[in-house]
């Protein structure tokens, strides 16, 4: 055992073993899904009350398909199951059939689903369990989860901490042991972010790569679904699962997705990591540092060559974010208009549907999302299109090209995921402040590439050890790349 | 719509604040007015280093990918249930969305 696991709060629960055995345990008969399901509510029932990491529990669901894949495997049919008995909690902003999709916002707190996403149903073939929605930031606008209608997720290395976001909910169910695993977006590093601040692996994959289909849209063009896990080999597990063309998202890549799990843990003879001197900021907390040093440190022992590149857009990447990010929203959210669903004001004698729009967005929506829509309607505004959206679109350009430039000479990018660890609730109350965390993640969305963050080792902050995340991004679809780099670099940092 | 706002970032006015929320059809009340018109600029005036990128002759990039059209099989498929989707709908007559009045007198909204 790890001294991680040693000093562990009692909320913070690893993984007794690798996702892959576990599954092979139920195929096997070793273990059976419904035990695993009992398990996993019986810690959600005694700890969740303190985290707060689930929208909804969906316990008699959960009981109800976990019976259907032990009987699945009695048939004789469990080989056809990659993730038998896998335990997955889902991001309350994709949906499904079962329970409600609230998206936290009481936009849509009554709102259900008549279909279920994508990778729903692909995880569902492939012999996954679904424990509940999970909370986030309202419309997966935020970095801290206190965006939600329904209260904040709470960290479960300190419960007086931000689980970070959008997917905070997501990432906290899996540090907190209430899960195998979930499922997350990142629009600008929502599932990297949170996964950082709460000590598991958080994985973006390539635009395109994971069918956003079912996917409440926020920023069409940098929305990406992906795994929250214990491990680099367990998120791959998963992804496997879900990645893939589909005909329902015209979005979704032709590109080819062997299977990825089975390959992790086969290091890579020769690998180059490129640290931008931009990620090495006098901004990151001096523990975030600390740890990138020694991750370094570990990585040429692995033989890993070190090399420096430069990223000088970084910092331009928050500007160019909170341009394109608010322009999307605004046209995506434009949707929610208090007629087909969701959340509908009650009308003074006299009012117009005028009146119906603006009172039930007003209404539904919450500051943040609202401010964002604002935002995002400004920068289209005539007179000013030119001047943020148009010119936010050429420093998209500019940022992806400076990526093909660094991974000329790397094969991943090697950064903090966060210049700060788990911050105080209340901590970042101005909202430039709390945009200004995402300096290392918006860009890997901004250039449609694969990021995943894991846990690098841990800083002490006001008394308290926490998380402290590494990021690494790789080129456009180099997902093995970037997975086995991890891997390594995951177990370097263990030991 | 066209919408003339007064002037850059720095010069966010009330009545800009205003404009935008209405074009974003968002009721917002005149206590609310400064505070959004505060942390608006505060925003802008950091997204406006944006200004000082040399960004002659590049090309915008919208998208991440290469998108190309792609064309459907023409071949008919069966939809969702009327009902099953009105399930979600805050007003229904018969099987219809229910609205307040949309033509005024004169037939304008």
């Amino acid at each position: 055992m790890s001294t991680a696991e040693n000093l562990s709060p009692s909320l913070v629960a690893s993984a007794a073993k690798p996702l892959v055995e576990i599954c092979a345990d139920v195929r096997a008969g070793r273990t059976t899904a419904r035990s695993r399901v009992d398990h996993f509510l019986a810690r959600i029932a005694a700890h969740d009350g303190a985290i707060h990491a689930f929208n909804e529990v969906h316990a008699d669901a959960a009981r109800a398909a976990a019976d259907a894949v032990d009987a699945q495997v009695k048939a004789g049919r469990g080989q056809d199951l990659p993730l038998a008995g896998a335990v997955i909690a889902i991001k309350d902003n994709i949906v499904m059939r079962e329970g409600k999709t609230t998206c936290s916002s009481k936009m849509l707190a009554n709102y259900r689903s008549p279909f279920d996403a994508t990778v729903i149903e692909r995880l569902r073939a492939a012999g996954a369990i679904f424990i509940g929605k999970t909370n986030l930031d309202e419309f997966a606008m935020g970095s801290s989860t206190e965006n939600s209608a329904f209260g904040a997720t709470r960290n479960p290395w300190d419960t007086a901490r931000v689980p970070g976001g959008s997917s905070g909910g997501s990432a906290a169910a899996v540090a907190a042991g209430f899960c195998d695993a979930s499922l997350g977006s990142d629009t600008g590093g929502s599932i990297r972010q949170p996964a950082a601040l709460c000590g598991c692996v958080g994985f973006k994959p390539t635009y395109g790569r994971v069918s956003r289909y079912g996917l409440v849209a926020f920023g069409s063009s940098l929305d990406q679904i992906g795994p929250f896990a214990h491990s680099v080999a367990d998120a791959a597990l998963v992804y496997d699962a879900i990645v893939g063309r589909d005909e329902l998202d015209s979005t979704s890549a032709d590109a080819e997705c062997a299977p990825l799990a089975a390959k992790v843990a086969e290091p890579l003879a020769k690998l180059r990591i490129g640290v931008p001197r931009e990620y090495r900021s006098s901004a990151n907390a001096p523990g975030v540092a600390a740890v990138l040093d020694r991750a370094l440190d570990a990585a040429k022992a692995l033989g890993a060559e070190i090399v420096d590149v430069d990223l000088p857009l970084t910092d331009i990447g928050i500007s160019t974010y909170y341009v394109i990010a608010p322009a999307e929203a605004s046209s995506n959210l434009a949707r929610y208009d208090g007629i087909r669903y969701g959340h509908r004001a009650k009308l003074a004698p006299g009012e117009d549907l005028e009146a119906l729009y603006s009172k039930s967005r007003a209404e539904g929506f919450g500051p943040e999302v609202q401010r964002r829509i604002l935002l995002g309607t400004y920068v289209l505004s005539s007179g000013y299109y030119d001047a943020y959206y148009k010119r936010a679109l050429q420093a998209r350009r500019l940022i992806k090209e400076e990526f093909d430039r660094a991974f000329e000479k790397c094969d991943v990018v090697l950064g903090p995921t966060s210049p700060v660890v788990a911050f105080p609730f209340g901590g970042k109350s101005d909202p430039l402040s709390m945009y200004l965390c995402d300096v290392y993640t918006v860009n890997t969305n901004i250039a449609g590439i694969p990021g995943i963050s894991f846990n690098g080792g841990f800083a002490e902050e006001g008394g308290v050890r926490l998380p402290v995340g590494l990021q690494l991004q790789a080129p456009a679809f180099a997902e093995e790349t970037l997975l086995r780099a991890a891997a390594m670099l995951e177990r370097a940092c263990k030991s | 719509m066209v919408c003339y706002l007064s002037g850059m970032s720095d010069s966010l006015t009330d009545a800009d604040i205003r404009k935008v929320a209405k074009l974003s059809r968002l009721s917002v009340t005149e206590s609310q007015v400064p505070a959004i018109r505060t942390q608006l600029s505060s925003i802008l005036g950091h997204i406006a280093k944006l200004q000082a990128l040399p960004t002659e002759g590049v090309e915008p990039m919208a998208h991440p990918m290469k998108i190309v059209n792609r064309l459907g099989a023409d071949e008919p498929k069966a939809c969702m249930p009327v009902e099953e989707l009105l399930k979600n709908a805050p007003a229904v007559e018969d099987r219809y969305l229910a609205v307040p009045k949309v033509l005024g007198e004169g037939g304008g909204a």
